[in-house]
């Protein structure tokens, strides 16, 4: 018992919820469901993203395992989580995959991404020009643990050779993100 | 200072406009059949419109040049891979004569490094190639004030047709090859312009940033770089970057002993995504951070600019 309750962390999960009623509850029900326990909310009203987003700061204790749970239960409802944890998640970087990626199974690729560990994709944005069914492009948000952006693009390179997709990678010289 | 100019394209010719401006005389002058030499100096009008008209400079050999009176020897013949010829021979035999070198000619000091400083050092001439490197931009020359061993990253971008084509694309939303046949219609790119947008340019110019940062430990050829082009780039890619307020440009980086080149997501109005043809990079240094140096970097006279800025250098 006590071996467990010294494994418990508080953790900052930063989501970004669509303007709709209900969203909030939505959000807290992965939160529930997994084990964490809700230690503060802070919602920032009337803060909307630019991309017409709410952004929302949940304070959260949980083990390390049920946290991972947590942000993966969140991210299959659909939910944008933005950062998660102080030192999880705490790096947010963008790509671009282009190629077949509906031939060669998006949802396939987004897998082989979250398995990498370090990384959970929090944002797809899809662009299949007209004409052109086959070729199209996929802006990816990634929430990287803290110090773990090389790895995480190092297995993107990885994961985008072996299915002949193109990646764009941010530019991360210098410490940026 | 007396210069032997080697090469009379867009730089060769624009240094022995210039020259006289600058205070100098250019005493010898050559292109790929012909030379002029002249030791009380050329007339630059008269030489250039010869070029214009005739397509050479004069009646002279081009190995002639080489026993002209001259101090320093201006290397502005065409850029090759591998051995850097014909410009590595131009610069061996300046030095074995004891005469100063200023490169804008990337070869050299891009692929055969180690071979011209040991050249230099057996010298007592010196090298210079301040212009290789983001042409009028004064990107070497400020990595050499702040002292090589303080720099910890150079990236950004050094290419100007390239920038200038992803720039279009971006706030077009055309395909790549559309912007392309545009660029070559302005004449902003090359009826050739595969090494610029095929990553090769940009990675001569990392390379030879990481010989200057790397300050002969490693010696660094275009072999060493990882170098990925813009060819396979397309609007609706550029369009996703957009909707997330990034860009996509055609980025160097030198760092932790490596050379990368590839289109690379940067924020829009960044420090690094730079207009049109223009160049734009970041020196990452101790004491003073995060470094600028943004502007109009290749072109003729910009280069020729740059050129001029070493000879005065070694004048000093
Ligand atoms: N243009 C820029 O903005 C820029 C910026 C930075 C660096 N650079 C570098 O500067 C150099 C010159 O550039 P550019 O734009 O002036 O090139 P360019 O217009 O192609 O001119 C090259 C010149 O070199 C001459 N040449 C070729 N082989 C020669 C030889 N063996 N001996 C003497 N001359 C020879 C050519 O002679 P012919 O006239 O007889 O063909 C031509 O006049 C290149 O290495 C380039 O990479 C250029």
């Amino acid at each position: 018992m006590s071996e467990v309750r010294n494994d418990v962390q508080a953790y900052t999960l930063r989501l970004e919820l669509v303007d709709e009623p209900g969203e909030l509850l939505r959000s807290l029900q992965p939160i529930a469901e997994h084990g964490g326990n809700l230690l503060s909310i802070f919602h920032e009203r009337g803060n909307v993203t630019p991309r017409g987003y709410i952004p929302v700061e949940v304070d959260i204790e949980a083990t390390p395992d049920r946290f991972d749970n947590i942000v993966e239960g969140l991210s299959e409802a659909g939910i944008n989580v933005i950062q998660a944890g102080t030192e999880r998640y705490s790096e947010r970087l963008t790509i671009i995959l282009s190629g077949h990626l509906i031939e060669t199974d998006l949802s396939d690729t987004l897998t082989q991404i979250e398995a990498t560990r370090n990384a959970t994709v929090t944002d797809i944005s899809l662009s299949a020009p007209a004409g052109s069914i086959d070729v199209s492009s996929a802006r990816l948000q990634l929430a990287a643990e803290s110090g773990s952006t090389e790895d995480v693009l190092s297995a993107m390179r990885d994961i985008a050779d072996e299915k002949d997709l193109q990646l764009v990678e941010p530019l991360t010289v210098g410490g940026r993100a | 200072m007396r210069l032997c100019v080697l090469g009379a394209g867009a730089v060769g010719s624009a240094v022995v406009e210039l020259a006289a401006e600058h205070g100098h005389v250019v005493t010898a002058f050559a292109d790929s059949e012909s030379a002029v030499v002249d030791a009380d100096g050329i007339d630059a009008d008269a030489v250039l419109s010869k070029k214009r008209e005739e397509g050479v400079v004069g009646d002279a050999d081009p190995e002639s040049v080489f026993d002209a009176d001259y101090d320093v020897l201006v290397e502005a013949t065409p850029t090759t891979l591998g051995d850097a010829e014909p410009g590595f021979s131009h610069v061996e035999r300046a030095l074995a004569d004891d005469r100063d070198v200023v490169l804008a000619n990337k070869g050299p000091v891009a692929e055969r490094y180690a071979d011209v400083r040991a050249l230099e050092a057996e010298s007592e001439g010196t090298v210079r190639f301040g212009a290789t490197v983001g042409g009028a931009l004064p990107i070497l020359s400020t990595i050499e004030d702040v002292g090589p061993s303080r720099v910890s990253a150079v990236y950004g971008v050094l290419n100007g047709t390239a920038n200038f084509v992803l720039s279009r694309m971006a706030a077009e939303g055309l395909d790549y090859e559309h912007v392309l046949a545009e660029a070559q219609d302005l004449g902003v790119a090359e009826a050739d312009p595969t090494f610029d947008v095929d990553g090769t340019d940009t990675a001569l110019k990392g390379v030879i940033v990481a010989n200057v940062l790397s300050e002969g430990e490693t010696e660094y050829t275009l072999d060493d770089a990882e170098v990925e082009g813009i060819q396979e780039l397309s609007g609706s890619m550029l369009d996703l970057a957009a909707e997330d307020g990034q860009t996509i440009r055609l980025i160097v980086e030198v760092a932790d002993g490596a050379v990368r080149v590839g289109p690379r997501l940067v924020p829009e109005n960044g420090a690094v995504a730079p207009s049109g043809t223009e160049n734009a990079v970041q020196i990452e240094a101790d004491y003073c951070g995060r470094l600028g140096i943004t502007g109009q970097g290749a072109g003729g006279p910009e280069t020729a600019s740059a050129v001029l800025t070493d000879v005065e250098r070694l004048a000093d």
